[in-house]
């Protein structure tokens, strides 16, 4: 298929009308999304530049979906979901929470806020206090709420441990009696206390063994067909977030690079970089080794640019097989795939001047 | 009951659990059905081999610990030709990474009451040469220049204080004779055989001056640097990037071709050892549950654990599912493995593997399987107590479809 079925270069108005303020029922929508680190150097900290972590996001969550974030070290995916939980403060853009403009809340107004996003981080150990007990640690969100529950504290925290398939007789237990997927299970049940709305999970089973991270993962699905929440999840493993998301977002240096239903991104990847991305996943079938799985396969040369110092135009052009000029002087914006001028699948959206 | 054709007898395949880890015990234990009566014959995966270039042979581990006797590997057999690679599966407290510190002598070994350090039984031998009653001056000499490993975490692995050129250079002149100029040039040769730009720049820079494939590919350089003929790489690619883990997966299947050194991956990510290995070995419990050619292990696997370790992943070159089938509960501490079958509290087939026992209906927690030769292929090693048509049958009707 040749790009000249594609409109281009596209028009600049439907990227600024952006993928994320058009979406009325979004649960959480993000626009010009920006996180600049500054870097100080010298006696004065006199600022010299900036780690662009995340530099202009545009996206959306509904309720009761799954987002998969994904993308490799380095290309603000963590950030992103600090950012959404408002650990940290965007230095540009907007996050709106159901309606209401969170983007720079101060600490006391965003303390409501928590108990309807709630965040799960990559290493249970780390996460979890190692001289409270896990009753302590669950039952940390009721306390600093102040939330009252019907039965007490600990029978909500109880119910909450056998809700992730802990026995409520660990209450009294620490975190070191348990093995990773079982610490995890404690950092989502402290998660799920409040009832979130949202959850940004952060690489939630890097961490894990193959056969503990299946039990993890469908955990999170039992969970989400249960309560009914929705998740942003942060994973660099494309065949897991494959599996439980319903859109998926690939993300490089900073920037959106496609986002897309599940389906269509991973069926039909538009980007250059999604398709190298999907390519360089090893596949577990010795049949296909060898050369016929590596003429197939799309192999990146160099490293991923400095976030410090990122190429102009399209940031993906200096590891991409088919930049020209263009790249390096244009943007290119994240827009609806058109197919002439009809869009081809609902809410493909793609960042690249040249989409196969 | 009757023994069922295709059964091995049962004196054979239902020995008692020796309980005790006297070692006398385990050495009745490990007369395998697998070994002539010269004992220079093994099943390899696949293939007999007369003189296997690496043989280890009943290889035990084990470590006296406050909280008791660690049996990290208990008893594992392999051979290795050299062009060939061996995959070793497993999750993390296997084993898998203690049979390789061994491979290279790495361990600090017990006194001779087997306190502080390792035990070591069994039988190593490279080339002929047995590595396990070697003494340390020995081991040093192969040990970066027969025999070199890659590690998982190249910041940690390599030296932060020196330049990539200083570490590598040490490594070749440890076991050449050669001034600094001349091993320094071959760090540079190596370094641009890996790929790194502009070698002969790049070689005084620090290791944090790389980024982390770059750091991965400087370990395989140095690694190579005497041109090793038995090559270990310990999660070479667990750290990387999956773009950056490609190019070092399409690196070290080059490198392996060009030097046809053996190799040995260890990991837990089974389509990376699908994309390098020709035979694999599946531990558990410090025990190969499984052992035989790549294809054969992954288009029909026997073992329970390997069914559950495939259809627990989701995987991109098929449909998704619904759910994933996880394997139930956790592995194993290793100062307290389960009695017999050291799978069968996690097994869900254990109930079916006593209807079918002669001994017993909890034959899975008295006594442990051999690891032995399924009916079809030799080189197909399986230690379950399912009869093989049983397992055949429950992989085609239960399994299969979830894969």
């Amino acid at each position: 298929m040749s790009t000249d079925n594609y409109s281009n270069p596209v028009s600049l108005a439907a990227a600024e009308g952006g993928t994320a303020v058009a979406d009325p029922d979004a649960l959480l929508s993000v626009s010009g999304l920006q996180m600049h680190f500054p870097v100080r150097r010298g006696l004065l900290r006199r600022t010299v530049g900036a780690v662009r972590a995340v530099d202009g996001l545009d996206f959306t969550v509904r309720p009761g979906e799954t987002l998969g974030l994904v993308g490799e070290s380095g290309c603000g995916k963590s950030t992103t979901g600090r950012l959404l939980t408002r650990l940290l403060e965007p230095t540009g853009g907007k996050v709106v929470f159901e309606g209401r403009d969170i983007t720079h809340l101060k600490q006391r107004q965003l303390r409501p806020l928590r108990q309807d996003i709630q965040i799960v981080f990559q290493d249970p150990q780390s996460s979890l206090n190692p001289r409270h007990t896990v009753g302590t640690i669950v039952s940390a969100p009721f306390q600093i709420q102040g939330v009252k529950t019907p039965n007490g504290t600990k029978r909500a925290v109880q119910d909450l441990l056998e809700l992730v398939g802990l026995s409520p007789e660990h209450y009294n237990r620490y975190p070191h009696e348990f093995s990773g997927g079982q610490r995890q299970r404690i950092g989502i049940a402290r998660a799920l206390a409040l009832k979130p709305k949202l959850v940004v999970a952060d690489e939630p089973v890097s961490a894990l063994d193959v056969s503990i991270q299946a039990q993890v993962v469908n955990l999170f699905e039992d969970i989400q067909a249960e309560l009914g929440l929705a998740y942003v999840f942060i994973a660099h493993d494309l065949s897991v977030v494959r599996h439980i998301s319903d859109r998926v977002a690939v993300m490089y240096l900073g920037k959106i690079m496609e986002i897309a239903s599940r389906d269509d991104l991973y069926g039909s990847p538009r980007h250059p970089y999604t398709q190298a991305l999907l390519s360089a996943v090893p596949i577990p079938d010795p049949e296909r080794k060898g050369e016929a799985a590596s003429r197939e396969r799309i192999l990146l040369t160099g490293d991923v640019p400095s976030p410090l110092n990122p190429p102009s135009g399209c940031r993906f052009r200096t590891r991409c097989w088919k930049a020209q000029e263009v790249c390096a002087q244009q943007e290119p914006p994240l827009v609806q795939i058109t197919m002439g001028s009809r869009p081809t699948a609902a809410d493909h959206h793609v960042a690249c001047h040249f989409p196969d | 009951m009757t023994p069922r054709p295709g059964e091995q007898p049962a004196a054979k395949s239902h020995r008692p659990d020796p309980g005790s880890a006297s070692r006398g015990a385990h050495r009745m234990s490990s007369t395998r059905a697998d070994y002539d009566d010269d004992g220079r014959q093994g099943h390899a995966a696949g293939r007999r081999y007369l003189d296997p270039f690496l043989d280890v042979r009943d290889l035990h581990v084990h470590f006296n610990t406050e909280d008791g006797l660690v049996k990290s590997v208990d008893g594992i057999s392999f051979q290795l030709e050299r062009g060939r690679t061996l995959g070793i599966v497993g999750e993390s407290g296997s084993g898998k990474s203690v049979t390789s510190l061994s491979l290279l002598g790495l361990h600090k070994r017990a006194d001779r009451k087997g306190r502080g350090g390792a035990r070591i039984t069994g039988e190593i031998r490279l080339d002929g040469e047995d590595l396990v009653s070697a003494d340390s001056a020995r081991i040093q000499e192969l040990r970066g220049n027969k025999v070199a490993m890659i590690f998982q975490d190249p910041l940690s692995a390599l030296h932060p204080y020196f330049t990539v050129g200083m570490q590598l250079s040490e490594a070749y002149r440890v076991h050449n004779k050669v001034s600094k100029s001349v091993a320094r040039k071959r760090a540079i040769e190596m370094l641009d055989r890996v790929g790194i730009p502009q070698p002969d720049s790049r070689v005084d820079d620090y290791p944090h001056q790389f980024s982390g494939g770059m750091r991965q590919r400087a370990m395989i350089a140095m690694a190579l640097m005497c041109d090793p003929q038995l090559l270990i790489a310990d999660e070479p690619t667990t750290a990387l990037d999956v773009t950056v883990q490609a190019q070092i997966l399409d690196l070290m299947r080059d490198l392996q071709r060009e030097f046809n050194s053996a190799l040995i991956i260890i990991t837990h990510d089974l389509g990376v050892v699908a994309e390098l290995a020709d035979d694999i070995m599946v531990m558990y419990g410090g025990k190969a549950v499984e052992y035989g050619p790549a294809k054969t292990v992954f288009a029909s696997p026997e073992h329970p654990y390997a069914w559950g370790l495939l259809s627990s992943m989701p995987r991109l070159d098929r449909p998704v599912q619904d759910r994933l089938l996880p394997i139930p509960g956790n592995p194993p501490s290793m100062i307290n493995v389960p009695s017999g079958c050291a799978f069968h509290p996690r097994c869900g087939f254990a109930e079916l593997c006593g209807r079918y026992s002669a001994i017993g209906s909890d034959v899975c927690s008295t006594a442990v399987p051999e690891l032995e030769p399924t009916a079809g292929d030799a080189g197909h090693l399986v230690r379950c107590h399912l009869p093989v048509e049983v397992r055949r049958r429950t992989f085609d009707e239960q399994i299969r479809t979830h894969l």
